[in-house]
C-alpha cells in the first residue's frame, strides 16, 4: 500500500485528522493510568489477610468511666471463651482489615535521638497467649506468648514486655542473615530492646489500603506484644466453631452485656465485613474508572466513525475516479485503514508521552509507583484494534462507490 | 433574526439526525463525568467558613527534634504536647486561641430507664465558639471564667438535645457524663460544617460532636483523646506522665486577623521554641510553623487522592469529549460548503454566516448541557454508592452548580465550534458554485 497518496489526502483535511489524533492521544493517555489503577487496587484486594476471616469478629468493648477494668476484662474473655461454639477469643487494641489502631516505629541499632533512620515501620497487636490460635496462625520459629508473659496495658501505661512476635515479612526485613528469634528490637521508643521469641507467617496491619507508614509495602509487616488490654475501650476478636458464626455475633454482646452492664458495645465486625468495608473505596474507584475507561473508548470509536464518514461522502468523487482507473475495493478499503492507522500511531506516540506525564505528575503527588512499559503497549495495541474495527464501516462504505461516480457532476 | 437563525440551525441539525446525536452525547458525557468529579472535589476542599479561612492559624512546634526522620514533608508533628498547647494558651498572643482536642463520654439519659449512650465530645476552651461563629440554639458559650476554674459545664448539639429532653430548652439541667455530674449552659443550633476544618485529622468522617465541655474540665476527668494512637514510654507512667511527656496529641487554633498579627504570632513562637531550647528542654534550634485553614487542609491531605485521581481523569475526558465534538462539526459545516457558498452569494455576509454557526453549536452546546444535567445527578448518585464512606458531603447539586454545568457546556461547545465556524466564512462562494 502507498503511503504517499493517504498522506497527500491528508494534507487536505490537516485538522480533522489531528483532532483525532489529540482524541487518541488524551485516551491513550488516561486508559494507560487507568488501567494501570484498576490493576493495582484490585491486587490489593485479593491480598489474604492471614486469618481465618470466615469464622473471626470484633466486638468494640467500650468501658463507662476511665481507670483500670482488669476484673472486667478477665471475666468478659474466659465468659466468651466458655460460650458454646466459640474456638477462641482474646481482648486486643485492634484487629486486622479494621482500618484502624497504632504502629512504631523499630530499630534494630539504638535509635541516638532521632538522628538514625528507623529499620521499618510496623503495625502493634496487642494479645495474649490465645491471640495465635484465635486468629489462625501458623507459628514459623521459636514459642508463642505464655500466660506468664501477659502484662496488663492501660491507656496511659504499657510496660516493657519481655518478648513479642514478629511477622516473617518482618523478620526478613530485619534480619535478613538469620533467624529472628532471640535478637533485639527497639519498639514504642522504649531504650531498651526487648527480644523477639516467636515468628509468625503472614498477618497484615490493620491498614491494608492505601498508603502512609503502615500500608503499601509495610502492609505486612506486625509486631504481635503480651498485652491484655484494659484500657477504656479495647476489641474482643471471637472465632467461632465452622458454620456457627452468626449465631455466636448474636449472643456474645447479651452475654457480655449481662455480665456487666456499665459498657457500651459499640461495633459487632465480622471480619468479612471488616473486608468488604476497608475495601469499599478501592472497588469503588476501580470501578468507576473501568466505566470511564469504557465510555471513553465508545465515544473515541463514535467520532472516527463520525469523521471518516465525512470524509468518505466529502471524497466519493475522488474514489469514483480512483476506483474508475482500477483501483480494486479492497484496496480503497485499505486507504482508509492505512490512514487511520497512520493517524492512530501518530496520537500513540504523543498519548504515551502524555501518559507517561501524567503518571510522574502523580507520583509526585500522591504515593503511586511508576508506570509499567506494559501498560502503554496494551494501550497502544487496543487503541489501534479500535481504530481498525472503527473505521470498516465507513471504509465498506467507501468501497461501495461506485466507479461511475467519477462521471457524474455533482 | 436570532428566530431565524435558531430555526435555520434546528432545521439543519435534524437533516443529520445520527451526527447531531452523537455531538450531544459526546459534550453531555464530558459535562457530566467532569462535572461530577467537580463537584466532588469542590465538597471536599471547600472551607464552610471561607471570609475567615485566611484568620484561623494551627501553629505547630518541634517537640521531639527528630530531624529529617520527623512525619509529614516539614518533619512536624500536626498535634501539639499538653506542655507547649497550655504554654500557647497562658501566653494567649493572638486575638481568640482555643486548645482543643476529641474525646467520648458515656451519656446517662435523664430517664434513668433507659440504657447509656455514646457521646462523641470536644474539649475546648470558651472562644472556640466565638472563633468558628458556633449558632446557638438556647443560652450560649461557657465563660472564660469557667475555663481558669475547670467547671464541669456542657454545651450539647441539636441533636443531643432533641434526643435526651425533646427538644425543650435544657439550659440550667443536669447532665450525667461518665460518672460525673455537668450543668449545661448552652445548646447549638443545628451545627454540621462539612468539612470539619477544625478538626482536620478526621474532617470529614463520622458525625460532628454531640457534646463540648472545658478544655480543663475534661484534663481534670484524664480523659485521653480518641483520636491519633495511644501515647507510649511515658515517665512516670500515668496520666501525670501523659501530661508532662512529648507526646503530640492535642490541636490548636489561633486566631489572627491581620498580616502584622501573622508575623508577630510567628516570632512568638520562635522566641517561645529558643526559650525551650535555653532552659534545656528542647536540644535543637526552633523549629516551628503557622499554617491557616486553607493550607492546613492541603498539609493534612483532607482531599483524598481517589478524588484527585478523577478529577484529573474527568477533565481530560472532557478535553477528549470536546475535540471529538470539534472533529464532528467541522465535517458538518464542511459538509455544507456549497450551502454556505449560496447564501454567501445570495449577498450574506462572513458576519452573518459566523453568527449563524456559532447558534448552531449553541443549540448543540445547550441540548448537550442538558444531557450533561441528567448524567452529572446519575453521576453522584452512582458516586454515593460506591463510595459511600466519607461522601455524605454529596447530598445534593446546588443551583448554582448546576448553572455553571449550562455556562460550561454552552461556552465549552462555542469555543470548539469556533474554529470550524471560521473555516466557515472562509468558503469562496465563487468556488462552491463553481463545483457544483
Amino acid at each position: 500500500m502507498p503511503v504517499h497518496p493517504i498522506l497527500s489526502a491528508m494534507r487536505h483535511n490537516k485538522v480533522g485528522a489531528a483532532l483525532i489524533g489529540l482524541q487518541i492521544a488524551v485516551t491513550l493517555a488516561i486508559l494507560c493510568n487507568a488501567l494501570f489503577i484498576i490493576q493495582q487496587r484490585l491486587a490489593q484486594l485479593g491480598r489474604p489477610s492471614g486469618t481465618d476471616e470466615a469464622n473471626l469478629f470484633a466486638i468494640a468493648n467500650d468501658w463507662i468511666g476511665t481507670g483500670d477494668h482488669r476484673p472486667g476484662v478477665i471475666n468478659d474473655v474466659a465468659a466468651l471463651r466458655a460460650m458454646p461454639g466459640v474456638a477462641g477469643a482474646y481482648v486486643t487494641n485492634t484487629y486486622p482489615l479494621s482500618n484502624r489502631g497504632g504502629g512504631s516505629a523499630l530499630w534494630i541499632q539504638p535509635p541516638v535521638d532521632g538522628t538514625r533512620l528507623p529499620a521499618a515501620d510496623t503495625a502493634v497487636y496487642y494479645g495474649g497467649e490465645q491471640m495465635l490460635q484465635t486468629l489462625g496462625l501458623r507459628l514459623i520459629d521459636g514459642r508463642n506468648f505464655s500466660a506468664t508473659d501477659i502484662v496488663n496495658s492501660t491507656d496511659d501505661s504499657q510496660p516493657v514486655p519481655d518478648g513479642l512476635i514478629i511477622t516473617q515479612a518482618l523478620a526478613l526485613k530485619l534480619f535478613p542473615d538469620g533467624p529472628a528469634v532471640g535478637r533485639g528490637i527497639y519498639i514504642m521508643g522504649w531504650t531498651r530492646t526487648v527480644p523477639v521469641i516467636g515468628v509468625v507467617g503472614r498477618l497484615q496491619g490493620p491498614f491494608v489500603s492505601g498508603g502512609g507508614d503502615l500500608g503499601g509495602a509495610n502492609v505486612d509487616n506486625s509486631v504481635l506484644m503480651p498485652y491484655r488490654d484494659v484500657g477504656d475501650e479495647a476489641y474482643y476478636v471471637v472465632r467461632a466453631r465452622p458454620g456457627q458464626l452468626a449465631a455466636v455475633m448474636k449472643a456474645a454482646p447479651q452475654r457480655l452485656l449481662q455480665l456487666d452492664p456499665e459498657r457500651l458495645i459499640e461495633k459487632l465486625q465480622s471480619f468479612s465485613a471488616a473486608r468488604a468495608a476497608v475495601y469499599h473505596d478501592d472497588r469503588g474507584l476501580a470501578l468507576i474508572l473501568a466505566i470511564v475507561c469504557a465510555v471513553l473508548l465508545v465515544v473515541m470509536a463514535c467520532g472516527i466513525v463520525g469523521l471518516t464518514s465525512y470524509w468518505v461522502s466529502q471524497r466519493r468523487r475522488q474514489i469514483g475516479i480512483r476506483r474508475a482507473l482500477g483501483a480494486t475495493r479492497p484496496g480503497i478499503v485499505r486507504h482508509f485503514q492505512t490512514e487511520n492507522l497512520l493517524i492512530v500511531a501518530a496520537g500513540s506516540i504523543v498519548g504515551v508521552a502524555m501518559g507517561l506525564a501524567a503518571n510522574l505528575w502523580m507520583m509526585s503527588s500522591s504515593a503511586l509507583a511508576r508506570l509499567p512499559i506494559v501498560y502503554p503497549i496494551v494501550g497502544v495495541i487496543a487503541l489501534l484494534i479500535l481504530g481498525q474495527l472503527a473505521v470498516l464501516w465507513p471504509a465498506l462504505r467507501a468501497a461501495s462507490v461506485p466507479p461511475a461516480e467519477a462521471s457524474r457532476t455533482v | 433574526m436570532l428566530g431565524y437563525y435558531l430555526n435555520l440551525a434546528l432545521r439543519s441539525l435534524r437533516r443529520n439526525p445520527a451526527l447531531t446525536a452523537l455531538m450531544i452525547i459526546a459534550i453531555g458525557v464530558g459535562i457530566g463525568a467532569s462535572m461530577t468529579t467537580l463537584t466532588v472535589f469542590r465538597a471536599m476542599a471547600a472551607d464552610p467558613i471561607a471570609d475567615h479561612a485566611t484568620q484561623f492559624f494551627a501553629p505547630q512546634i518541634d517537640a521531639w527534634g527528630l530531624g529529617p526522620n520527623g512525619p509529614n514533608p516539614d518533619h512536624l508533628s500536626g498535634l501539639l504536647t499538653y506542655i507547649d498547647a497550655t504554654a500557647l494558651m497562658r501566653a494567649r498572643a493572638g486575638e481568640r486561641q482555643t486548645a482543643l482536642y476529641k474525646t467520648k463520654f458515656a451519656v446517662r439519659p435523664p430517664q434513668s430507664q433507659l440504657p447509656p449512650l455514646r457521646a462523641g465530645a470536644r474539649a475546648a476552651y470558651a472562644d472556640f465558639f466565638r472563633m468558628f461563629d458556633v449558632p446557638f440554639r438556647y443560652g450560649g458559650p461557657w465563660s472564660s471564667a469557667d475555663d481558669q476554674e475547670h467547671v464541669p459545664v456542657v454545651v450539647l448539639s441539636h441533636e443531643l438535645n432533641d434526643r435526651l429532653f425533646g427538644g425543650a430548652n435544657s439550659v440550667g439541667r443536669v447532665l450525667r457524663l461518665d460518672e460525673r455530674e455537668f450543668r449545661i449552659v448552652g445548646v447549638l443550633a443545628h451545627w454540621d460544617p462539612v468539612p470539619r476544618y477544625y478538626d482536620p485529622q478526621d474532617a470529614f468522617g463520622g458525625t460532628p460532636e454531640d457534646v463540648f465541655l472545658p478544655f480543663t474540665a475534661a484534663i481534670d476527668l484524664h480523659k485521653h483523646s480518641s483520636e491519633g494512637g495511644p501515647c507510649v514510654a511515658l515517665t512516670p507512667p500515668g496520666w501525670d506522665g501523659l501530661l508532662r511527656s512529648d507526646c503530640t496529641w492535642l490541636q490548636f487554633w489561633v486566631e489572627l486577623p491581620t498580616r502584622t498579627d501573622v508575623a508577630r504570632y510567628r516570632a512568638y513562637l520562635t522566641d517561645y521554641a529558643a526559650e525551650q531550647q535555653r532552659i534545656g528542654r528542647f536540644h535543637w534550634p526552633p523549629h516551628v510553623q503557622l499554617r491557616n485553614v486553607r493550607q492546613w487542609l492541603v498539609y493534612q491531605h483532607v482531599v483524598s487522592n481517589e478524588s484527585r485521581i478523577l478529577v484529573l481523569v474527568s477533565f481530560s475526558f472532557l478535553l477528549v469529549c470536546l475535540l471529538n465534538a470539534m472533529g464532528l462539526m467541522l465535517a458538518r459545516i464542511m459538509r455544507r460548503a456549497g450551502e454556505i457558498g449560496v447564501r454567501r452569494a445570495l449577498g450574506a455576509g462572513r458576519a452573518v454566516v459566523f453568527a449563524q454557526c456559532l447558534i448552531e453549536a449553541a443549540v448543540i452546546g445547550v441540548a448537550g448541557a442538558l444531557l450533561g444535567l441528567a448524567l452529572t445527578a446519575l453521576g453522584l448518585a452512582a458516586l454515593r454508592a460506591l463510595l459511600g464512606s466519607d461522601m455524605r458531603v454529596l447530598s445534593h447539586m446546588d443551583p448554582a452548580d448546576m448553572l455553571m454545568t449550562v455556562a460550561v457546556a454552552i461556552v465549552a461547545t462555542i469555543l470548539a465550534g469556533l474554529y470550524p465556524t471560521w473555516r466557515a466564512t472562509r468558503v469562496q462562494p465563487a468556488w462552491q458554485l463553481k463545483a457544483q
